[in-house]
């Protein structure tokens, strides 16, 4: 874990902190680099690159907390910072919670996580802006029937996280991350859409080909032209693995610590209950090497590590920071997770639904009428009801074969029956992002069309 | 105010001879046009959660952005430190998206006209914390002796005052102060052990604290969200499929920002990729309605003085009696389509490249009474209050999810519904408005609007309307 010396800017800032009259104090410092190259219509449309480095600051005093954050790292800046932070103390309400964690609960992973691959840095603007290009091309290329496109574009980030508190934990890691997508528009009479494909990776060389990208992307708008409307009616739901994983989104949204101790959730005093059918379960787990959601330690400052939050359909854990941990009586699970200014909120690690054992297709061949959602659109989903009504678009399945292309439709549920309902998982799990999810299929919902 | 008198001169030395210098740098390698933009932003927050003022915050964050065009391309690059060999180094990064000698002759700034929709003279963020704190201390206080259902209170204020100074290689050089401030609550009602249910209110604008304190206080907000919540308790499934919605005044404006607004975006349409491309002239709404975007109302959420690229905000009419009008354009869209710029250039940063986006976005009022719209439906679904929207803009589907709705029937409101998606095809939706109410509202100012990673303050507004089909995204 080399570093530019940031944690021992941050320990200092804790220092200085204390100084002020703080009693306790965290730090958190954040520089990043971003590199931007855009393509449309085969001509480089932008370029953009920068760096930027902030540091924020909380404090307590007693059970009082304050916050500062900065982007002027001058000695001047810091010390304003510090001032403000702790003089905010002083109009926060005594919180008998609120606190660092315990000692014994700090500490970082040992060992390479993969979070860095130096091929990001190294890889020069031209041959970014060639992997754009050739993305954008092989979807033009595909098909006739696109003959426009929104562009395509290579995107890098290389960050250097550092955090330090009063209770003398100092730590920083060095993270990469690259992406290459593509959004083809596809025209078919009077029928116009677009859909896009992304690859992700720490390294350049962990990215799926430029033309593979181009290519499935196009595959996708393809199918989406002459799509109508339905009829409304309840029918099996399948998820494929992209609009599946924001039902993992919705999952972590429903077991975050906040909104449990809130009683703002349907899973809310549900632990040891069943909540999800017996194919459902559920992992966080932060300490996968080279993943998304991967890192050395939480933003307090404690160790990330795997926790099992729905095993068979058996809601487990919930994702607890220090804070909602005190508040329910148990411990942090390491998910805590913050920006620069403000008391730690919960983030996950990588949060994902276990594989099943079949693939894709056979799961829709079971299926005699149903939708396969490809995208949903909206925020409709409630997580203190679990009520759930999002627009959608995908396919329809007719006697196990994707049969023709739907839009403008809603698929509505409640989640506590649509966890139970759910019927199949499939095995082609794939970590794009720091959820993850493979298809899945729920017994029935209502799609709302005609 | 001079500018050698604003924010920027005044605080970090400045100057327009320094303003030139930077733009020439950009400009180096043969960039047709460039601008800078100056920020500096400061920050505050309040939360209160179980009657407990859980969290205070506050910060500063400042930098400059430099573009540079040359073509259709953009060349962009920022800084946060705004000492001149840092400036100068980001102009020479944005200048590269051009190769060549320089091309445009010396830069010359001038100070054009100024205005001020926002007259505030100290800004919320300039102002005591105690102050602020008070507001979110008293919406909790409301919130909760609403009524003994009420079970938990969330409220949360938080207040911003940018400064900005724009500088283009057209010359033109502005600077604006821009105060922004919102008070948010959330409730949770629950009875007899049964699923609880969340109300939601908010609002602000560019206002003084003043407002909180006489206008739209924080007990109106507070009875507002438990209202809401208190009302859901009864709340049956939505009904699912194509029936009569009407909207109420005010935030279901949405539809507005959702159905039209974005797709009116000059950037899609002169790539055509917009369910609007190409149809200017055509009637895409029923000929009660007329949608305008207005950056230039008082004190509004949405509104600017001027837009962030240095051109004043205006009123533009998107939709007139049906007919579509014109489009949203921000400089690179203007320059490339030769189409007047519309003050519509916004970002979220000095980190972020502007785009073409909405300010305010609503439709005139009509002619009907309010009432007889209602009475006028034998059976559909009546929604006075919505949480957020997203559009496809390339099949001009859209959605925007009721937070409050009511069954109609025989002309009355009978039940409330849990909360459902609408969903619609941008282009064809408004043909179906039958009835366009006389009581236009604006929103209580809460808008944020999403578009490629960035965000900016909007604000919406619509009379009650009456449209005869529309999908709604139940269970029932």
């Amino acid at each position: 874990m080399s570093g530019n010396g940031y944690a021992a800017l941050a320990a200092e800032i804790v220092a200085q902190a204390l100084a002020a009259g703080a009693t306790g104090a965290e730090c958190t410092v954040s520089e990043g680099d971003e590199f931007s190259a855009g393509v449309r219509m085969r001509a480089v449309e932008t370029l953009k690159e920068a760096g930027s480095r902030a540091v924020g600051l909380r404090i307590l005093k007693g059970r009082h907390t304050g916050s500062a954050y900065t982007s002027d790292l001058a000695p001047d800046g810091i010390r304003r910072m510090v001032r403000s932070a702790v003089e905010l103390a002083d109009i926060t309400t005594e919180d008998p919670h609120a606190g660092l964690p315990d000692p014994e609960e700090l500490g970082s992973l040992p060992g390479d996580l993969g979070l860095y691959c130096p091929d990001v840095e190294s890889l020069a603007t031209d041959a970014k802006i060639d992997m754009a290009c050739r993305a954008e091309d092989a979807s033009l290329r595909a098909d006739p029937r696109i003959a426009n496109s929104e562009g395509a574009s290579f995107d890098t980030h290389v960050g250097q996280h550092a955090f330090a508190n009063s209770r003398g934990f100092a730590g920083e890691y060095r993270a990469s991350y690259c992406s290459l997508s593509t959004v083809p528009v596809a025209r078919q009479g009077e029928s116009m859409e677009r859909d896009y494909w992304q690859t992700a990776a720490r390294g350049v060389v962990g990215l799926e080909k430029p033309e593979d990208v181009g290519r499935i992307a196009a595959e996708r708008t393809l199918r989406r032209l002459g799509a109508v409307k339905v009829e409304t009616k309840r029918v099996p739901v399948v998820f494929d693995p992209r609009t599946a994983r924001s039902l993992v989104d919705n999952i972590f949204d429903a077991v975050h610590g906040g909104a449990i101790y809130r009683n703002e959730s349907f899973l809310a005093g549900k632990l040891g209950e069943r909540v999800g059918s017996d194919k459902l379960t559920v992992i966080d787990d932060g300490t996968i090497p080279g993943l998304f959601g991967t890192s050395p330690f939480d933003d307090e400052g404690v160790p990330t590590r795997r926790t099992v939050v729905i095993e068979n359909g058996v809601l487990r854990s919930y994702l607890l920071n220090t804070y909602t941990a005190r508040k329910l009586g148990l411990r942090t699970t390491g998910n805590a997770s913050r920006g620069l200014a403000g008391n730690a909120g919960v983030g996950n690690g990588n949060l994902y639904i276990e594989r099943g054992a079949e693939p894709p297709e056979r799961l829709i061949a079971g299926i005699r009428d149903g939708f396969y959602v490809t995208e949903l659109i909206g925020f409709g989903v409630n997580i203190v009801t679990g009520d759930y009504s999002r627009g959608a678009a995908g396919l329809w399945i007719r006697n196990g074969e994707l049969a023709f292309p739907v839009s403008e439709v809603t698929i509505a549920g409640k989640l506590p029956d649509m966890l139970l309902n759910l019927e199949a998982v499939g095995a082609d799990l794939e970590f794009r992002g720091s959820m993850a999810a493979p298809t899945l299929v729920l017994a029935e919902m209502t799609v709302g069309g005609r | 105010m001079r500018f050698s008198d604003s924010f920027f001169p005044q605080r970090f030395g400045i100057t327009t001879h320094d303003l030139e210098n930077y733009m020439a740098e950009a400009l180096s390698a043969g960039g047709a046009y460039a601008d800078l933009y100056f920020e500096y932003l400061s920050t505050s927050s309040i939360s209160i959660d179980e009657s407990i003022v859980k969290s205070a915050a506050q910060g500063v964050s400042l930098g400059v952005g430099v573009r540079v065009i040359a073509g259709e391309r953009t060349g962009y690059a920022y800084s946060g430190d705004l000492s001149p060999e840092k400036i100068r180094h980001a102009a020479r990064v944005a200048a590269c998206i051009a190769k060549g000698p320089a091309t445009v002759e010396k830069v010359s700034l001038s100070e054009g006209a100024r205005r001020n929709l926002y007259p505030v003279l100290t800004a919320p963020t300039e102002t005591a914390f105690a102050d602020r704190v008070d507001l979110v201390k008293r919406a909790d206080r409301a919130a909760r002796s609403y009524d003994p259902r009420i079970f938990q209170v969330q409220a949360s204020y938080a207040d911003n005052l940018r400064h900005v100074l724009v500088a283009t290689s057209d010359g033109v050089l502005s600077w604006d102060r821009q105060p922004l401030a919102r008070l948010n609550v959330a409730a949770l009602a629950r009875a007899n052990g049964d699923v609880p249910q969340r109300g939601h209110a908010g609002g602000g604008g560019r206002v003084d604290l003043a407002f909180f304190l006489n206008e739209k206080t924080p007990e109106h907000f507070a009875a507002e969200a438990a209202r809401e919540a208190i009302v859901m308790l009864d709340a049956v499934d939505a009904p699912a499929g194509e029936m009569t919605v009407v909207l109420g005044p005010g935030w279901p404006g949405i539809l507005l920002h959702e159905a039209v607004g974005h797709g009116l975006e000059a950037d899609f349409n002169r790539k055509g990729v917009s369910a609007f491309s190409g149809r200017i002239g055509q009637q895409v709404a029923s000929p009660l309605c007329t949608v305008v975007d207005d950056g230039t109302i008082a004190n509004r959420r949405g509104s600017l003085n001027v837009d962030d690229e240095g051109h004043p905000t205006g009123c533009n009419v998107l939709i007139e009696n049906g007919v579509l009008r014109g489009y949203l354009q921000d400089k690179l869209s203007s320059r490339i389509t030769g189409a007047a710029q519309t003050g519509s250039g916004r970002r979220e940063s000095y980190a972020h490249i502007p785009m073409p986006r909405m300010t305010n976005t609503f439709m005139l009022g009509g002619q009907s009474d309010p009432a007889e719209i209602i009475r006028s439906v034998p059976k559909g679904l009546y929604c006075p209050d919505f949480g957020g929207g997203q559009v496809d803009i390339t099949s001009g589907n859209f959605v925007f999810s009721a937070a409050e709705s009511y069954l109609i029937e025989d002309g009355k409101l009978t039940r409330p519904v849990r909360n459902a998606t609408l969903i619609g095809n941008g282009p064809e939706a408004l043909k179906y408005v039958s009835m366009v109410g006389n009581d236009l509202k604006l929103d209580e100012g809460i808008g944020i609007c999403g578009k490629d990673g960035q965000s900016v303050p909007v604000g919406v507004g619509i009379p009650t309307i009456k449209i005869d089909r529309m999908t709604v995204g139940g269970t029932a």
